[in-house]
């Protein structure tokens, strides 16, 4: 036990690493608050894009919706950082994440907004309509407000599921947690710095499930 | 456009790394047939844990559960090949993989059998118990077949997640279909490779999405 102590516990060795490591934690909120912000309000606009029934654009919006569902975020994270320089367009490590979760979550809002929406009766359109009110005054007044009831539960499990995909940024030197926590392995060569990260993640992500699962109940039964 | 097809659709260099760009999706492939089963499984062995009687260890079973849901997988697998080696532990790199995944895995099923299970009239219980079936029994002829129909959507689902979790084996350089394809750029300074196994991914993976997406509406909309 003292080993496994001396070996994953060692205070010296985390105390060496843990303001790195809490600096970490706060590029992991940044980044998985602007993922989150972007992706949503994407996936959003592109399910209202979609119940106008432009049949083009409709075509391009399911196209761009299922490569995104498909592609291991990872694979996307390495194609925006590695493959666009060789064509001149280099991002950061930052914005080549951001980019790549938020089109990911764009993607899975979308499908999820969009079954939401066609949940909603005809006859609430139908009436809205009827009584003088404009296709976006609807969305607003009638329909969102039903639709989006509907949504928040899967919603909210693929959102938290993204903001894990945040540890992916690591493998192109984005200083979140885990960035920080394998550089601390590495110089120290104590894994002390992983389990710091580990416990990082655990503070920033169990409070997080709780309350989607709360989330989740909440919302069950209501239709 | 010259210099885009150079850059990403180049031939000679696909032709040239096809054999490792192989060599990485049979990899892909072994990983998913020994993680997805061991994964689906391992969450029913879990979901049948959590109708025990015993407090303690229903308790057990939900923190396991939101512990492994909690911690990015990234960050698990790290853990377990850059730190299992410290406590004298060697295991080989699909190993590691493999117990990281299982441990991710089996919590996401876990809980998808467990909605399933309870899912599950409690009437249905009864009737089987009063008929002289033992509980095991119950659970194996009874309820488990009917909670398997309930929950195959969901299953599907996250096993198109679980695949698409395989990328990140490429971190600690399992020699997988993105591992193959990063040595391959890095090699041939050509953006090809990444391209040609973001194409391989979604071939596979797209016709599951599509069946996913008509399955999503329904639940949506029956909700």
């Amino acid at each position: 036990m003292g080993k496994f102590g001396e070996t994953f516990l060692n205070w010296e060795v985390m105390a060496q690493y843990a303001p790195k490591i809490v600096e970490g934690f706060f590029v992991t909120l940044q980044l998985a608050a602007v993922v989150v912000a972007t992706g949503l309000a994407a996936g959003l606009a592109a399910a209202l894009v979609r119940s106008l029934r432009l049949r083009l654009v409709n075509f391009f919006i399911v196209a761009a919706v299922d490569v995104l569902r498909a592609l291991p975020p990872l694979v996307l994270i390495m194609i925006l950082y590695f493959a666009l320089p060789t064509v001149g367009v280099r991002l950061s490590g930052f914005v080549a994440t951001w980019l790549a979760l938020s089109a990911v979550l764009a993607a899975f809002a979308e499908e999820i907004f969009w079954a939401g929406i066609l949940a909603v009766p005809r006859g609430q359109w139908e009436a809205a309509r009827s009584t003088g009110l404009g296709f976006l005054q609807t969305m607003r007044h009638v329909v969102l407000p039903q639709a989006v009831r509907l949504t928040i539960p899967p919603l909210t499990n693929r959102t938290i599921a993204i903001t894990k995909g945040t540890a992916l940024g690591a493998t192109v030197a984005v200083g979140e947690i885990l960035y920080q926590a394998q550089t601390g392995y590495s110089f120290s060569y104590n894994p002390s710095p992983l389990t710091l990260g580990a416990i990082a993640y655990l503070i920033l992500f169990i409070p997080v499930v709780w309350f989607g699962r709360w989330v989740e109940t909440r919302f069950a039964w209501k239709r | 456009m010259e210099t885009l097809i150079n850059a990403f659709f180049n031939i000679g260099i696909l032709r040239e790394t096809a054999p490792y760009l192989w060599a990485g999706f049979k990899m892909t492939a072994l990983l998913t047939l020994v993680v997805v089963p061991l994964g689906v499984v391992g969450g029913l062995g879990v979901a049948l844990l959590s109708q025990t009687k015993a407090k303690p260890l229903r308790w057990l079973v939900a923190a396991y559960v939101d512990f492994f849901r909690a911690f990015p997988p990234l960050v698990l697998l790290m853990f377990i090949a850059f730190g299992l080696p410290f406590t004298g532990l060697d295991l080989p790199a699909f190993a590691a993989v493999a117990l990281a995944f299982l441990l991710n895995t089996s919590s996401y099923y876990g809980e998808i059998w467990r909605a399933g299970i309870e899912s599950i009239p409690r009437g249905q219980f009864e009737a089987a118990r009063s008929t002289g079936l033992s509980g095991t029994q119950t659970m194996a002829c009874v309820i488990v077949p009917q909670a398997t129909r309930n929950v195959i959507p969901d299953l599907i689902s996250n096993t198109l997640e679980v695949v698409k979790l395989t990328s990140i084996a490429s971190v600690v350089a399992l020699p997988e279909l993105l591992y193959a394809a990063r040595q391959a750029q890095s090699v041939t300074y050509n953006a090809t490779p990444i391209i040609a196994a973001g194409i391989i991914y979604l071939v596979c993976l797209w016709p599951l999405v599509r069946l996913l997406a008509r399955f999503e509406h329904r639940q949506i909309a029956l909700h």
